[in-house]
């Protein structure tokens, strides 16, 4: 079977300044694979150069989904084909109704695959179902789209939304700064209920604590723009007690 | 937003960007090009006017001919030749809306092409009565029985004149004198048609009265009239629209719109303005010269205007409250959109002269492309308005980096117990903001749409809520081209 995602020999830019330096990684379907790493290793710079944000320029190398390169597709399209990005610091959007904004991501795909765009009635009903499981309440759905939410709030509506869009590949980008120990829990139990067989995800992390929660197949550890270390879920426990010091030389 | 994307391919697909752009092929009856007194005569003469009208009109004009074109707006108006225009043009098969059976069917269809519904057997309950403006008249009022069991009188003003000449005497130029500004006073000189409205005594309007405006002519000038009046403890709620077609040649429309609120009435106004802006190197598009001023007369009265602003090549408006009445209100909500080559100039006058008044002001200006878009704006608190209050919240959004925004508020205090509050801010859309959406799989277009509708919420929500849909597509559509 076709890996869900294949990163080859990848190397990208911020300006002029090379971070990403050769990146080699594959994820089948259904696996969970954790990016560790100091600060300044290049995981964002991962997370948004696989989900085509401008500014982050590929120079070398390739980035396959299913199969087929993506780095000629826009971030939009990239997301229709089933690419999310659960954001570090999600986006306040002033006066764009929560409501609006999620219909309107849901029935970008649906267009995309001639679909009818969703009934109104349906999608409330949907909406409300998911939200509850992430203690996410009505009062906060009428909100506009991520204003005077608190941090933990920001990180459950990122998981709603991904419960919503169902997609491929999720990468989840340091789900878990800002959040305390009961947040975690329930953003973590959001996350394990999306885990099938058909979707897999790539969670970026700094500290070993997330991956209690979301147990991941692999580990990597990335460093200074390239992965120096792999393994089970047990190199995130060594990592943990001896960091990330002289990681660089092992690879 | 999918329902923007599929209105947007329509009209793609149907007349290229600007949906309204298509021209009726209609026989008309037009006045000789030029203005002089002979055409004031002329389009008097049509309108079959008694002689006191045609008086006033001939010293508007001769006043017209001693005023200057205001120059103070932040535009660039290229000289206009007064003399290169025609100021009369009609339908050839109608006289006037004698009932909806005698409509010529071509314009029926055109109306039907805009969205208007102006046959009355298809729209369900009646919510809204609709007057047809197409070039110099009128060509149909619906609902003109039920609204007159109401004791509402809804009909053109070329008809208001002969038929309620103390009422127009008494109110029309009253609240903007002729000799106010050089197009008001061209207005006067020329105006051809537009609404009458009469609300009397304690009567709630039943339903929303609307009036449609559409230039067809080539070389046209629009000047319309719009009178409203609500007598004590009324309330009336009128939506303007407005379109012409694709032309490249630039066109002229002087609009006068004049509202009166007697004690404790209410009027609120809304328009959603989509004139032709021009194409996207600036050429063609209607040059949109109006003055709309309200005068709130008793106690407790009530002016709201709400606009939509997203056409015309060059908009010069800014519609007023003058708020004698014991605390009386004033409302003004606007969402100033240009893109391309547009410029505008808009924004609004709050004259506190009673006792205890109160005025709202929040205007949202959003500028893509290459465009220019100032708001400008007067409170003006007189010495016996004690306890006024205002409140103004001017906000501006940029798209991309080639165009302009700008603030001119004037703020005039004579009486030391007001309360005057102003708020500002100028914002781009953030990267941030487009990358957030554009990763939930919303396409660019959607993602500027959706945020600048966000921006504008404060304004939308004023407006009725069928109005409402379409001026948000509208925001979608005009936005096109503004970004990637």
């Amino acid at each position: 079977m076709t890996p869900l995602l294949e990163i080859k020999d990848l190397h990208a830019s911020v300006g002029d300044t090379p971070i990403l330096k050769g990146i080699n990684l594959t994820i089948n379907h259904g696996e969970i694979h954790a990016i560790m790493g100091p600060n300044g290793s290049g995981k964002s710079t991962m997370s948004y150069v696989l989900s085509g944000r401008d500014g982050y320029e590929v120079t070398g190398g390739d980035v396959l989904m299913n199969g087929q390169s993506i780095l000629e597709m826009e971030a939009d399209e990239r997301a229709r084909a089933g690419m999310f990005l659960a954001f570090q610091y999600p986006v306040e959007l002033p006066g764009v109704a929560g409501m609006s904004f999620l219909r309107a991501a849901v029935n970008a795909r649906r267009l995309d695959k001639g679909e009818d765009e969703i009934d109104q009635l349906e999608f409330v009903k949907m909406v409300r179902a998911k939200a509850k499981d992430l203690s996410i309440d009505d009062e906060m759905l009428k909100r506009a789209v991520n204003v005077g939410f608190s941090g933990g709030e920001k990180k459950r509506y990122e998981i709603l939304q991904m419960a919503l869009l169902e997609p491929q590949l999720a990468v989840l980008d340091e789900t878990d700064s800002g959040l305390d120990v009961d947040a975690l829990k329930i953003v973590s139990e959001g996350v394990n209920m999306l885990r099938d067989a058909n979707r897999s995800m790539l969670v970026i992390t700094h500290y070993q604590r997330l991956l209690n929660h979301i147990v991941p197949d692999y580990v990597h550890i990335l460093a200074n723009g390239k992965i120096r270390r792999s393994g089970g879920k047990e190199l995130a426990l060594e990592v943990e007690e001896s960091g990330y010091a002289g990681i660089d030389d092992a690879a | 937003m999918a329902a923007t994307i599929e209105t947007i391919e329509t009209l793609e697909q149907a007349t290229g960007k600007y949906k309204y752009g298509f021209v009726t092929d209609i026989e008309s009856d037009k006045a000789p090009k030029g203005l002089n007194e002979d055409i004031i005569r002329f389009i008097s003469a049509k309108k079959d006017e008694p002689e006191w009208m045609l008086e006033w009109r001939l010293k508007a004009f001769a006043v017209w001919q001693k005023m200057d074109s205001p120059d103070w707006a932040k535009l660039d108006i290229p000289p206009i030749d007064y003399q290169d225009a025609y100021y009369y043009a009609a339908p050839k098969t109608s006289d006037g809306p004698a009932s909806l059976d005698e409509v010529d069917p071509e314009l029926l269809r055109t109306y039907e092409k805009l969205g208007i519904p102006i046959s009355e057997q298809k729209l369900l309950a009646g919510v809204v009565a609709v007057d047809a403006v197409f070039d110099s008249v009128s060509v149909a009022t619906t609902f003109r029985d039920e609204l007159a069991k109401a004791g509402v009188i809804f009909c053109p003003i070329s008809e208001a004149i002969r038929e309620y000449p103390d009422l127009i005497k008494t109110y029309m130029g009253s609240v903007v004198p002729v000799a106010d500004n050089y197009f008001s006073a061209l207005n006067a000189a020329v105006f051809t048609d537009g609404s009458f409205v009469y609300i009397p005594k304690g009567v709630r309007c039943p339903m929303e009265l609307s009036t449609y405006f559409r230039i067809n002519e080539q070389n046209t000038g629009q000047f319309e009239r719009t009178l409203i009046i609500a007598e004590d403890s009324s309330y009336v709620s009128y939506l303007e629209g407005c379109t012409a077609p694709q032309r490249d040649e630039n066109q002229l429309h002087a609009a006068v719109v004049e509202l009166v609120a007697m004690q404790d009435a209410e009027i609120k106004y809304s328009t959603v303005q989509n004139w032709y802006p021009g194409d996207e190197n600036g050429k063609g598009g209607i040059y949109n010269f109006v003055t709309k001023r309200g005068a709130c007369r008793g106690d407790r009265s009530k002016i709201s205007w709400t606009q939509v602003e997203t056409g015309s090549a060059i908009t010069w408006k800014y519609p007023s409250c003058i708020l004698q009445g014991k605390d009386s209100v004033g409302e003004f909500y606007s969402v100033a959109l240009t893109n391309n080559f547009q410029q505008a100039d808009t924004g609004t006058k709050m004259i506190h002269i009673g006792e205890g008044s109160r005025s709202t002001i929040i205007s949202k200006g959003i500028s893509a492309g290459q465009s220019q878009n100032c708001y400008r704006g007067l409170v003006r608190i007189q010495p016996g308005a004690e306890n006024a209050r205002n409140f103004t919240q001017c906000d501006s959004l940029l798209v991309g980096d080639r165009c302009g925004a700008h603030t001119v508020p004037y703020i005039v205090s004579r009486n030391p117990s007001a309360k005057i509050e102003h708020e500002a801010t100028t914002s781009r859309i953030s990267e941030d903001q487009l990358f957030y959406c554009l990763q939930r799989g919303i396409s660019e277009e959607d993602a500027v749409s959706l945020i600048v509708n966000g921006f504008c919420k404060e304004v939308m929500k004023e407006l009725p809520m069928e109005f409402a849909v379409e001026a948000q597509k509208l925001i979608g559509i005009s936005l096109e081209g503004s970004v990637g």
